[in-house]
C-alpha cells in the first residue's frame, strides 16, 4: 500500500483543508459541497494522470488496488476486502437514496444573480451630466433610499441588512457593479424584485420597485453617486 | 404495380440481400426518419395567410433542425479543418523532404472526398428543413442575402472541382513543377474552403446582431448584413476550431489505429501520427480562447442584453461546463505529451518527472480557478453560511479577470509541455547554451508574473481598461513568450547532440485513448457552444428584428440541451467512424489481395498512400 498512502493523504488533506481550514481563514465562509467535490475531483484526477505517467508508477499505483480486488496475496486484509465489497454497493445505494428521496429541506439554489435585462434598458445612457453637484445629490439620494441595506460604506452592510437572505449587493466589491452597465443599474432600481424576469427565479430579492417614488432623473443620479462613492467605474465601451 | 406485385418484389430484394438484414433494416428506419418531415404540418393549422412554421410530430421541428444543423456544422468543421492540415503537411514534406508527411497528407486527403459528400448531404437535408419548418424565417433571409446564395454556390463548384483534382491528380503530381502546382491546388481548395466557411457564417452572425437597410441595392444590402459586428469574429474563433478539431479527429483515428494494430510498423506509424494530430490540436488550441474571448467581447458590446444572457445569465452557467471540458482538452494533450516523454524517450522520466509534476499542479491550479463560478449551487443553509451565493473569499475567482489569466498561464505551460518534449534527449552544444537557456527562463518567468499581475490588478480598474488593454496585453505576452521561445529553442537544438533517439510505437495503450477523449472534448465544445450561440438570441430569429412566435420560442436549459449535445456527439462520432472505415476499405481488400503491407517502404501501411507507383518508387 506504500504508493498508495501518498495520494490517500493528499486526498485527505485536501478534504480537510477544503472543510476546516480555508473556511475559518478571516474574511472566509464555509465552502458549498458543490465546490468541494470540484476541487476533490480535480486533485483526484492529478493523482491518476502523475501516478500513470510511466509505466513503474502506474503499476505501483494500480496494483496494489488490483491486488486487493482480486485478493492475490493481501493476506489478513481478506475481511477488509470482503468489507470493501459490502459496503461500497451499500454506500452508493445510501447515495443514490439520499439524492432522490422526499426531503423537507429546500431546494438547492440556482438562481441567477444578474439576468438579462429587458431590450427597452440595454441602449440607455445617463442622460444626467456627471458634475460634482450631482453626484453629491445622488449620494445624498443615497443615503436617504439605498444606505439602509447596502451600507453607507456602499459594502452591504446597512443596518438592515442582516435581515435579508440573500444580502444586499457589496458595491465596494469588483465584481458586482463594476462589471455593469449604468443602464443595467437603472432598470433594476426602477423595476426592482418584482421586476426580475423568469430567469432570476425564485425572485430572491427585496429591493423595492422605486418606480413608484423616485423620478427617472433622481435614479440617475443615485447611480452615479453609488459608484463614486463605491470607487467604482460602470462597464462602458469607449 | 399492384399491392401483390409490391409484396413479391420486397419478398425478392430480401432474399436477394440475405445475410444484409440488418443492413436492409437500417437503411429503412434511416429512410423513414428523414421522410418524417413529410408528416409535418401547418402550425397555423387552417387559419388564413402563408405558413409562418411547420411541426413534426414526437421529436419537434426545433430538435430535428438543431440536430442536423449542429452535425452539418462538425462535418463542415472537419471538412474545412482536415484540409488545411493535409496541405500543411505536404509542404512539410514538400519543402523538408520527408515523404511520410505527405503520405500522411494524402490519407487524409482521401477521408476528405467521402466525408465532404456526406457534409454536402447534411447541409442539403438542413436547407430542406429550414424551407420546411421555418418557411417565413427562411424567406426573409433570402429576401436580405439573395446575392450570396449564388455566390456560396459557385463557390462550392469551385471548392468540388480544386478538391477532385487535388486528390485524384495526387499520384500524378508528384514530382518537379507538377508538384508545385498540386500544392497550389492545395492552397486553392483551402481558399475556397475559407470563403465557403465565412459566406454562411455571414448568415448564421446576421441572425444574432443583424445588420438591416431599409434601402439600397440586393447587393448593398446582403453586403450591409454580411459584415455584421460579429461575423469576423467568428469567422477567426470557427477557423482555428477548424483546425482544432481536424488536429484532434486526426490524433483520435491514429489513436484507435494504433490500439488495434498487431505489427511493429504499424505501429510506429499510427504512433507518429497521433503525435502530429496531438500537435495540431495543440497548436490551433493555444490561439482559440482569445478568439472566443473577442467573440464574446463584439456581442457584449452589441448587446448588453445577448452578453448578459451569456456571460451572467441564465447561460453562463454553461461557461463552467467549457471550462470543464476545455480543462480536460489541456490536460489530456499535456498528459499525452507527458507521456510521450516518458515513452518514446527513454530515460528521460526521471529527468522531467518533477518538471511534469509542477505543471501538472500548475495546471490544476489554473482549472480549479476557471471552473469556479461566481454564483455558487449551495442549499439554503450553505448560502445563508456564505451569506448568499457569493462565496465572501472565492467568489472573486468566478469573473473575467481571473478567468483570463489563468487561461493565459495554462497556454504558456502547455507551450512550455511541448518545449520540454521537444527538447528531451537532446544534449545542448552551443557555447551560448547556458546564456540562451537563461533568457528564455527570464522570459517564462517575467512573463508569468507580469500576466498574474494585469490579472489582479483588473480587479481595481475600469472594465473598459482591463477588456481593451489588461487583456490584450496578457494575450500579447503570451504571444511573445512562444515568439521568443520557439527560435531560441530551434536555434539551440539546430547543433544539439541526441543524446536519445526517439522510439516511435513505445507508447502505453492509454495514450491512445487520451488521444480518442481528446477528440470528444472538442467535439462536445462544439456543440456546447453551438447551443450557446443559438440560445443567446433567446426568443428571436433574428435577433431585435424577426421574433419567434413559435411554440418553441424559448431557450431549452441546459440539462436537457445536454441530451441534444451529447447525442450529436455520439452521432457525429459514427459518422467520422462510418467515413473512415468506407475510405479504407479498399486498401484493406488490396492488403489482403498480395500487396501485404511489407512491400511498402517503411512499412507504411496500404493506406498511407496506397498507389502501385509510389510502392515501386519505395
Amino acid at each position: 500500500m506504500g504508493a498508495l498512502g501518498k495520494p490517500i493523504i493528499l486526498m485527505v488533506g485536501m478534504y480537510a483543508f477544503l472543510k476546516f481550514v480555508l473556511p475559518n481563514i478571516p474574511g472566509s465562509a464555509p465552502l458549498p459541497s458543490s465546490l468541494i467535490f470540484l476541487y476533490l475531483l480535480l486533485t483526484a484526477s492529478g493523482i491518476v494522470i502523475f501516478e500513470t505517467l510511466s509505466g513503474e508508477s502506474k503499476d505501483a499505483f494500480w496494483g496494489p488496488i488490483q491486488r486487493f480486488l482480486t485478493g492475490e496475496n493481501i493476506g489478513g486484509l481478506q475481511a477488509l476486502r470482503y468489507g470493501v465489497f459490502i459496503l461500497f454497493p451499500l454506500l452508493v445505494g445510501w447515495q443514490t437514496y439520499g439524492s432522490t428521496a422526499v426531503s423537507d429541506l429546500p431546494p438547492t439554489e440556482s438562481r441567477t444573480i444578474h439576468p438579462a435585462p429587458p431590450g427597452e434598458y440595454t441602449g440607455l445612457s445617463n442622460p444626467v451630466p456627471k458634475t460634482p453637484e450631482n453626484i453629491m445629490q445622488g449620494k445624498g439620494f443615497y443615503a436617504a433610499y439605498c444606505s439602509p441595506c447596502h451600507g453607507g460604506n456602499f459594502d452591504g452592510k446597512g443596518p438592515a441588512a442582516r435581515g435579508y437572505i440573500p444580502a444586499p449587493a457589496n458595491f465596494a466589491d469588483p465584481t458586482t457593479i463594476a462589471m455593469l452597465q449604468e443602464s443595467y443599474l437603472f432598470w433594476r432600481i426602477k423595476k426592482g424584485g418584482v421586476g426580475l424576469p423568469i430567469e432570476g427565479a425564485p425572485w430572491k430579492s427585496a429591493m423595492p420597485r422605486w418606480e413608484v417614488e423616485l423620478p427617472d432623473e433622481w435614479i440617475w443620479k443615485i447611480i452615479m453617486g453609488e459608484y463614486d462613492g463605491a470607487h467604482q467605474s460602470p462597464r462602458t465601451w469607449e | 404495380m399492384s399491392g401483390i406485385q409490391e409484396v413479391e418484389t420486397i419478398q425478392w430484394a430480401l432474399r436477394a440481400i440475405r445475410g444484409q438484414g440488418r443492413w436492409l433494416v437500417g437503411l429503412l428506419l434511416m429512410a423513414g426518419w428523414f421522410l418524417l418531415p413529410s408528416l409535418g404540418f401547418a402550425a397555423e393549422g387552417t387559419t388564413a395567410g402563408p405558413t409562418e412554421y411547420r411541426d413534426i410530430p414526437y421529436i419537434g421541428s426545433r430538435n430535428l433542425v438543431w440536430i442536423v444543423a449542429q452535425l452539418h456544422l462538425l462535418l463542415a468543421g472537419f471538412v474545412l479543418g482536415v484540409p488545411i492540415f493535409a496541405w500543411l503537411c505536404e509542404v512539410i514534406a514538400w519543402r523538408g523532404g520527408e515523404k511520410r508527411y505527405d503520405k500522411l497528407a494524402k490519407e487524409f486527403t482521401k477521408l476528405l472526398t467521402s466525408a465532404y459528400a456526406t457534409t454536402a448531404l447534411f447541409g442539403g437535408i438542413l436547407l430542406f428543413l429550414l424551407v420546411a419548418f421555418y418557411p417565413k424565417l427562411m424567406n426573409y433571409l433570402t429576401d436580405v442575402f439573395f446575392p450570396s446564395f449564388l455566390l456560396y454556390c459557385l463557390l462550392f463548384l469551385f471548392e468540388t472541382a480544386t478538391l477532385y483534382l487535388y486528390w485524384y491528380g495526387w499520384d500524378a503530381m508528384q514530382h518537379g513543377r507538377k508538384k508545385t502546382l498540386h500544392v497550389f491546388l492545395g492552397f486553392l481548395l483551402n481558399f475556397f474552403a475559407l470563403f465557403i466557411m465565412i459566406v454562411p457564417n455571414a448568415w448564421a452572425t446576421f441572425q444574432s446582431s443583424p445588420v438591416v437597410l431599409s434601402e439600397g441595392t440586393a447587393f448593398e444590402r446582403a453586403w450591409a448584413a454580411t459584415w455584421n459586428p460579429t461575423w469576423w469574429p467568428i469567422n477567426i474563433h470557427r477557423l482555428i476550431a477548424n483546425v482544432v478539431l481536424g488536429g484532434y479527429i486526426c490524433g483520435a483515428y491514429a489513436g484507435v489505429r494504433y490500439l488495434s494494430v498487431k505489427s511493429t510498423e504499424d505501429r510506429e506509424h499510427y504512433d507518429w501520427m497521433g503525435y502530429v494530430g496531438n500537435f495540431i490540436g495543440v497548436f490551433g488550441l493555444l490561439a482559440l480562447p482569445f478568439a472566443g474571448y473577442w467573440l464574446m467581447r463584439e456581442i457584449y458590446q452589441y448587446n448588453q442584453q445577448m452578453g448578459i444572457t451569456l456571460m451572467g445569465g441564465f447561460l453562463s452557467w454553461l461557461f463552467i461546463i467549457q471550462a470543464m471540458l476545455i480543462g480536460v482538452l489541456f490536460l489530456g494533450s499535456n498528459y499525452y505529451f507527458w507521456l510521450g516523454i516518458t515513452h518514446r524517450i527513454p530515460g528521460s522520466e526521471a529527468k522531467y518527472r518533477r518538471a511534469m509534476l509542477m505543471m501538472l499542479i500548475s495546471l490544476l491550479l489554473c482549472l480549479a480557478v476557471w471552473m469556479t463560478p461566481h454564483s455558487l449551487v449551495a442549499s439554503i443553509e450553505e448560502a445563508q453560511k456564505m451569506g448568499g451565493a457569493h462565496h465572501p473569499l472565492l467568489g472573486v475567482l468566478g469573473v473575467m479577470s481571473a478567468k483570463m489569466t489563468v487561461s493565459n498561464l495554462m497556454i504558456l505551460i502547455t507551450f512550455m509541455s511541448f518545449v520540454m518534449y521537444w527538447r528531451a534527449g537532446k544534449q545542448d552544444t552551443a557555447g551560448w547554451a547556458k546564456l540562451g537557456k537563461a533568457v528564455m527562463g527570464a522570459v517564462l518567468v517575467v512573463a508569468s508574473l507580469a500576466v498574474i499581475v494585469l490579472g489582479i490588478w483588473g480587479y481595481f480598474v475600469p472594465a473598459i481598461v482591463r477588456i481593451n488593454y489588461f487583456s490584450t496585453s496578457q494575450v500579447a505576452i503570451v504571444g511573445f513568450v512562444i515568439l521568443t521561445i520557439t527560435p531560441l529553442t530551434a536555434l539551440l537544438l539546430k547543433s544539439a547532440k541526441t543524446t536519445t533517439e526517439m522510439v516511435w510505437g513505445s507508447m502505453p495503450p492509454r495514450a491512445g485513448y487520451a488521444l480518442v477523449l481528446n477528440a470528444v472534448m472538442v467535439i462536445l465544445l462544439m456543440t456546447l457552444m453551438g447551443y450557446a450561440r443559438s440560445s443567446s438570441r433567446v426568443h428571436w430569429h433574428v435577433y431585435g428584428v424577426m421574433r419567434d412566435t413559435s411554440p418553441y420560442a424559448y431557450s431549452p436549459a441546459l440539462g436537457s440541451a445536454s441530451l441534444i449535445m451529447a447525442f450529436c456527439t455520439f452521432f457525429f462520432c459514427i459518422l467520422v467512424a462510418f467515413i473512415f472505415w468506407v475510405a479504407t476499405m479498399g486498401d484493406k481488400y488490396k492488403t489482403a489481395g498480395g500487396a501485404g503491407k511489407g512491400e511498402l517502404p517503411h512499412g507504411i501501411p496500404a493506406m498511407a498512400g496506397g498507389a502501385p507507383e509510389e510502392r515501386a518508387q519505395g
